[in-house]
């Protein structure tokens, strides 16, 4: 009889990589479908071109078993989420690729990065095609019919086809100080990107994964305290300039940045308190940025900046080893 | 008060100097290894800083009302010279001030975010008030880029980054990346 001496853990959840990035997957199939409910096929066909985008580098330029662990599917199923629905296929494609690339293969791959490549991604095309990016056409029309300049080739179309677009509702917040009503926010009818419309269906699958333990409810719950707090209290200073609470998180990227986005195990802290100081920072730049700044929706910037802070969060929120006196 | 808080929360995030305006990128590029380093350079970065806006204004204001053609020259010179004497008087004068800061100020004072800083005040004509918390945003925007560029550096040694990336190449990545994310604060202020 021999006896196996191992350090600790010794139990094993069952969990792996993989199962936990297909259940992310499973869990955002609701949210693409009601993306194809509201814009038609010509969502499913930008997912299709980003998550392409996603997983061509990562072949590529990844380890072997990388494309099968599925994550970099979520990162091309995420950057889908936050584009308008008229995109040009190949930027959707050309976002995915960056946000694998210079997000993540130049870190050394999957758990290493220190930006969410999906937001890099979006980071990347808002710089680079800033009108592509923000041309929002309305909800509803032909279900069928193409939402834009859908077939592009790529800088080659000067002249965009014609669309019917709208503002979505933060953008007329902000520059034509006109609210939506919240149920319209809830539900999805609302112009804006493929997946931050439908707003009751991400809580539902974010339920299911903080479930499964495979977010962390703590950083989504303190974003949406954050938010609601500092634009309350702006609200109740200035109520014509400043929009109430429940408008500032039903509408944009909130919703989906809180509970996809800003939960990444990878780019968020590892200790419960540190997620508390992530959530509460990213609420109080959305705010800031959507209230002051010059853009009408922060919710990318906000989360990537506090990615870029949670190396130090980290080092400041560690615990102290038990037994140890104060680190000197 | 409310206008100076603004020039100087602009100069820290809006046109950070570093992520922004790409000034300043050597010391943020070779200093950025340790946040203790990082940190100290930071300090020292607000320290000329405000050195720079404070003579930048006195040349202005006194010197070079009748010779604005001299204006670069006399920037250089001053700034520099009036470091190097106050280095002198921090090494006399308190020896432990010099270990922390001291190494980093010659490296400094021939920084194109310092002349630029002296440039940017006199074409938008600030005061001496303004000026000074010009300075003040400026260093702690730097102290904030190098910190947060340190603190990712230290945790990304550990990560398994392609030989071909290593140091600079991926620090020039990660600097791209917090620029990008940096362009979020685009605007802010204006609207109001």
């Amino acid at each position: 009889m021999s006896y196996v001496v191992t350090a600790s853990p010794h139990l094993h959840s069952g969990d792996s990589t993989p199962r936990i990035m297909w259940n992310v997957v499973l869990s955002l199939v609701p949210v693409v479908a009601a993306a194809a409910w509201f814009f038609g096929p010509t969502a499913l066909l930008v997912v299709l071109a980003s998550v392409a985008g996603a997983l061509l580098p990562e072949r590529i330029w990844g380890r072997r078993s990388a494309t099968r662990d599925g994550s970099a599917a979520i990162t091309g199923i995420l950057l889908a989420l936050t584009l308008p629905p008229g995109i040009p296929l190949w930027m959707a494609f050309l976002g995915g690729a960056f946000g694998i690339i210079f997000g993540k293969l130049v870190f050394g791959g999957l758990g290493q990065n220190v930006f969410n490549p999906a937001l890099l991604g979006r980071a990347f095309l808002q710089a680079a095609f800033p009108v592509a990016i923000t041309t929002w056409p309305v909800a509803g029309g032909p279900w069928w019919g193409l939402r834009g300049d859908t077939f592009a080739i790529p800088f080659a179309s000067p002249q965009p086809l014609d669309t019917v677009t709208a503002a979505t509702p933060l953008g007329l917040m902000k520059f034509e100080h006109k609210g939506t009503p919240l149920w319209d926010l809830m539900l999805g009818t609302t112009g804006g990107s493929l997946g931050e419309t439908a707003a009751l269906v991400i809580l539902l699958c974010g339920g299911y994964l903080a479930l499964r333990n495979y977010l962390n409810w703590r950083i989504p719950a303190s974003i949406f305290l954050s938010v609601a707090i500092f634009s309350g209290v702006l609200h109740l200073l200035d109520a014509s300039r400043y929009p109430g609470p429940l408008f500032m998180i039903f509408s944009g990227g909130v919703v989906l940045g809180a509970v996809f986005m800003a939960t990444d195990m990878v780019t968020s802290p590892v200790t419960h308190g540190g997620c508390y100081v992530f959530g509460a920072g990213i609420g109080l730049l959305v705010v800031a940025i959507r209230v002051w700044g010059g853009l009408a929706e922060g919710v990318m910037y906000a989360i990537l900046l506090m990615n870029a802070v949670v190396p130090s969060i980290n080092r400041i929120t560690q615990p102290r080893v038990f037994g140890t006196r104060e680190a000197a | 008060m409310g206008h100076l808080f603004w020039i100087l929360l602009s100069a820290m995030v809006v046109n950070n100097f570093t992520l922004t305006l790409f000034l300043g990128l050597c010391p943020f590029l070779g200093v950025s290894g340790r946040i203790a380093t990082a940190l100290r350079m930071g300090l020292a970065n607000i320290f000329v800083l405000v050195v720079t806006s404070f003579s930048a204004w006195f040349l202005n204001r006194f010197v070079l009302v009748h010779a604005p053609y001299l204006r670069l020259i006399s920037f250089i010179v001053v700034i520099a010279s009036l470091v190097q004497v106050v280095e002198m008087a921090v090494k006399k004068l308190s020896p432990a001030l010099f270990r922390a800061l001291g190494i980093y100020l010659p490296l400094i004072t021939t920084n194109c975010a310092i002349l630029g800083l002296a440039i940017f005040q006199t074409n938008r004509g600030y005061g001496l008030l303004e000026g000074l918390f010009f300075a003040l945003g400026a260093g702690l925007g730097l102290t904030l880029a190098l910190t947060l560029m340190a603190s990712i550096r230290e945790d990304v040694e550990r990560a398994d980054v392609p030989k071909l990336l290593r140091t600079q190449a991926l620090v020039l990545f990660i600097a791209g990346s917090l620029s990008l994310a940096f362009m979020g604060f685009a605007g802010l202020g204006s609207a109001s």
